[in-house]
């Protein structure tokens, strides 16, 4: 005969296995879709080069090696494969920028927006959001045409006698910095957004009631209650931007390269797929490791988490 | 009376108008207000919602500015500067803490952002922490408070920085209703003890008339009356302050004579009875006077009664038992009896009943 207990164990352990078949599809998903494939390009990044791409099944440990050392085709030695580390420093250094541009523009719009009326916010984040229903490639090109020698800004320039030589911005830093930070603009602005909304505008009050300058209550209660905005939209636009491929390769040109660019390289001319995967594996761990990094500044910065 | 003595007013509000928004749409939140607040007074604006009591605090407070009038402080005008810059705190209704500090964060907020000397702002805020009797919760956050007590940390903020108006925005109608009377003897003792003019902003009537040195009752942007708590609600001169200050029977009487103050009337019914006249009131033919429920007493018919009716219920409340009158000429009367156990019998509901209204208890109103 079933006892109390019994009865109370037997709910239980079905409770357990319902919740296991109720929370599959989402299990699925991320195995096939996250974990799945990063095993492979780790897998990958573990053999042998074939001639015309692909890889050769045998175990080998050259494409870690040359992601960070490089071997002198005389003597053998190895030495630091200086223009990777300086590819990954310029990526880091340039997607920081981006991230800090993007965040410079996007703040002072997303206060503008949330400080609007509930009916004319939907209009501005509308119009932050249009960019985005445009293809990726269509928007850099156009940034292209703006800042090419003999493209508009350029052309205006001249015309109004401010300059009387085209200044080069196709093909420098300050393009790619200039097509990411606008790409990924809205990203900064949507998350800056979504947490000004909710910041009770009477606690601004409070602050002017208070003695406090209009700077003072940006620096004392808005940017402190805006941080969980700050840090998401600075995640989301220095991750994508880290791998970036497209903006680069417009805008920058063959020479400026970055990490995505050079993880292209070796699937395509290069003909090293191992070595791809290696960088991308890199990748993964810088931005890993930047996002503790941040995290844990963020958080120590701050320390104005709500704990609930 | 736009001429206020400078030095014994702490706040004056001289002709004060205020619209919102333009053209068609434009709505005169307030409307030539006038009104002059004494040094270190209990001062409180009643009236229902919409009355533009919120409206003239937040001109007083800086956040908007007046489309006309002057304000003072100290007999300086203070209509144009911002708030960061007047020597005026607020307690908002919703208390609008820092969710981001903590309690003695919040308290030293102010102190900070005038750049006192950090020994200075640790004193200050112990100070008040002990003010209001929060000293064991200073390094909590405020999301974790009570709502009383997240009351008490607005109050010492505001208070921290000692300014030398303290205005407060319906401070208490958060609070339930056994907190809110402990917040009202509280108040009373900071302002007592602080000495800082407090203006006071309520729909509640009871609050008003409790804690305030002096009411200014506020209709639809006009200021109506002002009076102490005792002249708001035994001479109200207004049908509006009489109606919404406490229960009222409204009357209409023949005006026979007047003089000194005082106007002769005859009360339906016939019975003459003494009325006082507003300031400024010449009365004639037929006037509105006002009776409260507790200036009148039921008695034999005949036996000196003003009024006669039938008793059409008795309603107990506990402390004291409503008794509603149907007077002979069709209107309703409404009298108040304190309870108590030596209170004589009572007449059965149906009975036909005298009322005799308390000398001088009958007021005129202006309309």
């Amino acid at each position: 005969m079933a006892t109390a207990a019994d009865i109370a164990r037997q709910a239980r352990s079905r409770d357990i296995r319902g919740r296991w078949f109720l929370a599959s599809p989402a299990l699925v998903i991320i195995a096939l879709a996250s974990i799945g494939p990063l095993a492979i390009v780790m897998v990958y990044s573990f053999l042998a080069p074939g001639s015309y791409g692909d890889v050769i099944w045998k175990y080998s440990p050259d494409a870690w090696e040359s992601v960070f050392l490089k071997r002198d085709i005389f003597d053998n030695s190895l030495s630091l494969a200086d223009a990777h580390l300086s590819i990954f420093w310029r990526s880091l250094r340039l997607s920081f920028l981006t991230t800090l541009i993007a965040l410079l523009f996007g703040f002072p719009t997303a206060y503008f927006i949330a400080t609007r009326s509930p009916r004319t916010r939907e209009i501005w984040l509308f119009l932050v959001t249009i960019p985005f229903w445009t293809n990726l490639l269509i928007r850099t090109f156009a940034i292209q045409e703006l800042i090419r020698n003999e493209g508009i800004v350029n052309k205006l320039l001249i015309r109004i006698g401010m300059i009387d030589a085209p200044i080069q911005m196709m093909f420098t830093d300050f393009a790619i910095l200039l097509g990411m930070a606008y790409v990924y603009f809205p990203l900064m602005v949507l998350p800056l957004y979504a947490s000004m909304e909710k910041i009770d505008f009477r606690l601004v009050e409070a602050g002017y009631d208070l003695y406090a300058t209009r700077w003072k209550v940006l620096r004392h209660v808005i940017m402190p209650m805006t941080r969980p905005g700050i840090i998401a939209g600075s995640i989301l636009v220095f991750i994508p931007t880290l791998g970036a491929y497209v903006t680069p390769r417009v805008l920058g040109g063959g020479r400026n390269l970055m990490l995505g660019n050079l993880i292209e390289l070796q699937f395509g001319q290069g003909r090293n797929w191992p070595l791809g995967a290696a960088l991308s594996m890199t990748l993964l761990a810088i931005v890993l490791l930047a996002l503790m990094v941040y995290v844990r500044f963020a958080a120590r910065t701050g320390g104005h988490h709500h704990g609930q | 009376m736009t001429h206020h003595s400078q030095d014994q007013f702490a706040i004056e509000v001289c002709n004060v108008g205020m619209v919102f928004g333009s053209g068609a749409h434009a709505f005169k939140a307030l409307d030539d207000v006038d009104v002059a607040i004494r040094e270190n007074e209990f001062f409180t604006l009643l009236g229902p919602s919409g009355c533009g009591k919120t409206t003239l605090l937040r001109l007083i407070a800086g956040f908007s500015y007046p489309t006309e009038g002057e304000i003072r402080l100290h007999g300086r005008d203070i209509a144009a500067l911002p708030p960061h810059k007047r020597p005026v705190n607020t307690v908002f209704q919703n208390y609008a803490l820092f969710p981001h500090m903590t309690v003695s964060e919040n308290i030293a907020f102010g102190l900070v952002m005038l750049g006192r000397p950090r020994a200075e702002i640790r004193d200050s805020v112990d100070r008040m922490l002990k003010l209001v009797q929060l000293e064991a919760l200073k390094d909590r956050r405020t999301g974790q408070l009570s709502g009383g007590q997240q009351q008490r940390v607005a109050l010492a903020r505001a208070l921290a920085p000692q300014p030398k108006v303290l205005l407060l925005d319906e401070p208490l109608s958060a609070l339930d209703f056994k907190l809110r009377k402990e917040m009202q003897i509280e108040l009373k003792r900071l302002q007592h003890e602080t000495g800082i003019t407090f203006i006071f902003v309520t729909h509640d009537q009871e609050e008003a008339l409790t804690m305030a040195d002096r009411i200014a009752v506020m209709s639809s942007g006009h200021i109506l009356q002002i009076g102490s708590p005792r002249d708001i609600y035994d001479r109200p001169a207004e049908r509006f302050v009489a109606d919404f200050i406490g229960e009222t029977n409204f009357m209409t009487a023949d005006v026979l004579s007047c003089a000194d103050g005082t106007a002769q009337v005859a009360l339906p019914g016939g019975a003459r009875f003494a009325a006082r006249v507003p300031d400024g009131v010449r009365p004639s033919g037929q006037v509105s006077i006002v009776v409260r429920p507790e200036h009148a007493e039921l008695v034999d018919p005949g036996a000196g009664a003003h009024l006669t009716g039938r008793l059409a219920h008795v309603v107990y409340f506990g402390t004291d038992t409503h008794y509603h009158v149907l007077l002979d000429t069709g209107q309703r009367f409404i009298l108040r009896r304190q309870n108590s156990r030596n209170a004589g019998a009572e007449p059965p509901e149906g009975a036909v009943v005298g009322i005799r209204i308390d000398n001088g208890a009958a007021q005129m109103l202006k309309d």
